[in-house]
């Protein structure tokens, strides 16, 4: 929040709320976009992060709330008036038009010049590489090239922020790798403001500056993709996020430079080397990531965060394999390891008893 | 399990005839056959006889004679009365046509975008009034515009007017019985059209800076093309061919073909040049008929 403090946000959304009849879609939702970043909604369906997306193209009005572009509230005006271009989930290219009237259409209604309007075009088309299928009409078109006539007939009116409804959600999973790069260095290069919405996280990592996570209305957690992943601050988050092994615990003991927390599923207590707010007696969740912990058949070296256990399960990915490790407690931890050498996955076999243990700064305490 | 035409094939060989067949048959029976022998009376001669007309082939003695009489034809060219008719008949379809889209798109698309439920009463009053009779409803018109009727007397009640207004026996009434009785096969094609767009490729011109009237003319109307020429195709045609309506409130001042067919028929009891006459309006109709079906072929080729 300093950063909207100290300089004027481009972009801000001041607790916005939305609700249809009883149901509440956005629930206070607060936030700030910077200029040229592209930032993601991510979550579930039914999170609200459509009706967010709604909301800032106008298509809906808040219940409750404000949004400032430049510090101006721009809830007065309609959809059809602010400065803000969306790229639909399907599409929405105009059937009945060609690929150029398509793109030309919005310039059209600004009433600019027909020369000026050609070229805009014509750039446009260059930039997405779709020159030479300008005269096709969409239904003549592939679905990528459909993807690319719908980015660039949003960015065409050069919009003070581009709006992407899951702009990957009709590609299949191959082209869908390559268009997110293409789309985020294309976003990038023109220095367009962003905000894209999606419930792939894979896709918001790859594409997204920043991504905010959103549950039930409410935005759980605001950061980069390393801050999402790497310091979840809730167990939704933490959850949502990958994968994740949670152990329910209570704060055993509360030090400047360390902190035990006990967990019933666990042997012996986790030992976290640094401090956390907290107290003691307060209950925790504590969070490893999978590929952080390590496994092997021999007992580690270390007093705290080791368990011996028994492999109960192995799914072999390739480049890594997921081992799902029984505890004695019979609570299952899953653990990642990489199969860095050829047939390393030989090594480890169903119910061997193994040992699996963290390093004191791996887990994430989660006290809500 | 679907079951789709290819796999009934292999089921039953040759089965797909009998799926295609009816159609056919249909066509073959209720419009080729009676068109063959309209086609044929209309190069007979007249006869007062029993049927009125000469046969078209006579084999007497071992001599084949087939005498074809395309007098019926060239008398159409040489009274006046005809062609007039003909041109007066396509005038008042093509205005009634218009006037029917005029009032029919807006129709069309209030029902279209209506709320489910309030659609479902909207359609059932546009086809409400086909529950009565054709004839029954235009006797009502009748009732309405007669100098007598229930207009004229109330405008005269109400002091607007001093005489009663000639509204019957005009080509008026004859254009408010035609737009009326064909109003509802306009709607319901545009109807069915317009309730398919997709309200996203809306928001997106609406997005793209379109107001209202800009995304009804680049958008909404453009799309709706096809259930626009249906919808008129659906008016015009029987329009051109009408006989009752111009018959009972169009009097004597509406000249349409459809009359003057009916006059041949029944009246001059002339039933090669009534022949004629049809055969020549089937040349006509076929012309917007080929030109529609034309655009749909084009249409289906393009989704595909």
């Amino acid at each position: 929040m300093s950063e909207s403090t100290q300089q004027e946000a481009y972009i801000r959304v001041a607790d916005v709320s939305k609700s249809f009849d009883d149901f509440v879609a956005l629930n206070g939702i607060d936030l700030v976009i910077n200029k040229g970043e592209i930032f993601a909604l991510l979550g579930a369906s039914g999170c609200g992060k459509s009706t967010l997306l709604r909301v800032l193209a106008g298509f809906e009005r808040p219940s409750a709330g404000d949004i400032l572009l430049e510090g101006e509230s721009i809830l007065g005006l309609p959809p059809n008036e602010r400065p803000f271009n969306m790229m639909f989930q399907s599409y929405a290219l105009f059937p009945h038009m060609t690929v150029e009237q398509n793109l030309a259409f919005g310039l059209q209604q600004e009433g600019l010049p027909k020369a000026q309007i050609a070229e805009r075009v014509s750039e446009m088309l260059e930039r997405v590489q779709m020159n030479h299928l300008r005269k096709r009409k969409p239904h003549q078109l592939s679905g990528g090239q459909q993807q690319r006539v719908a980015l660039a007939r949003s960015l065409v009116k050069s919009p003070k922020l581009l709006l992407l409804d899951e702009p990957m959600g009709a590609l299949d999973k191959k082209l869908r790798n390559r268009m997110q790069l293409e789309v985020a260095n294309m976003i990038e290069s023109l220095g367009v403001t962003c905000v894209m919405v999606t419930h792939d996280q894979e896709e918001a990592m790859t594409m997204a500056t920043r991504i905010a996570i959103m549950e039930a209305g409410r935005i759980m957690q605001i950061g980069t993709p390393d801050e999402i992943y790497e310091q979840p601050n809730c167990r939704y988050t933490a959850e949502f996020i990958g994968s994740v092994n949670l152990f329910d615990g209570v704060i055993d003991q509360d030090e400047p430079n360390f902190v035990t927390i006990a967990c019933p599923a666990l042997t012996r207590p986790i030992y976290i080397g640094h401090g956390i707010t907290g107290f003691e007696g307060q209950k925790a969740s504590v969070a490893v990531r999978p590929e952080k912990i390590c496994i092997s058949h021999e007992r580690p070296e270390q007093e705290y965060n080791c368990e011996p256990g028994e492999i109960d399960d192995i799914a072999y990915l390739g480049s890594h394999s997921v081992y799902y490790v029984k505890l004695p407690s019979g609570k299952s931890v899953s653990v990642t390891s990489m199969n860095d050498e050829r047939w390393a996955g030989e090594r480890l076999t169903w119910h061997d008893k193994v040992w699996v243990y963290w390093d004191d700064n791996s887990p994430v305490v989660l006290t809500s | 399990m679907k079951l789709s035409l290819r796999g009934l094939k292999r089921l039953v060989p040759g089965a797909h005839w009998l799926v295609i067949a009816p159609p056919y048959l249909w066509l073959l029976l209720f419009f080729a056959v009676p068109f063959v022998i309209v086609f044929k009376i209309s190069l007979a001669d007249a006869l007062i006889a029993q049927p009125p007309y000469s046969p078209l082939m006579d084999f007497v003695n071992g001599v084949l004679t087939i005498r074809v009489n395309f007098d019926n034809y060239l008398f159409l060219f040489s009274d006046s009365l005809y062609l007039d008719a003909y041109l007066s008949s396509i005038k008042i379809a093509a205005i009634s046509t218009l006037i029917c889209l005029l009032v029919g798109y807006p129709i069309a698309y209030g029902i279209a975008r209506a709320d489910g439920p309030l659609q479902g009463l909207l359609l059932m009053l546009v086809i409400l009034p086909s529950w009565t009779s054709f004839l029954i409803r235009i006797y009502a018109w009748m009732g309405l515009l007669r100098n007598n009727g229930i207009i004229n007397t109330a405008l005269m009640g109400m002091g607007i007017v001093d005489e009663p207004l000639r509204l019957m026996n005009t080509e008026f009434a004859v254009y408010i019985g035609i737009v009326y009785t064909y109003l509802p096969f306009l709607v319901l094609p545009l109807y069915a059209n317009l309730v398919k767009l997709d309200n996203r490729l809306l928001e997106a011109a609406t997005d793209l800076g379109a107001n209202a009237v800009s995304r009804f003319f680049r958008i909404t109307l453009p799309l709706s093309k096809a259930g626009v020429i249906a919808g008129c195709m659906l008016v015009f045609i029987p329009a051109v061919g009408e006989f009752v309506i111009p018959e009972l409130l169009g009097g004597s001042e509406a000249l349409m073909i459809g009359k003057v067919l009916w006059g041949e028929f029944f009246l001059n009891r002339d039933w090669p040049v009534a022949s004629a006459v049809a055969t020549l309006m089937l040349l006509v109709l076929l012309i917007p008929i080929t030109l529609f079906h034309r655009y749909q072929f084009r249409e289906m080729e393009a989704k595909r």
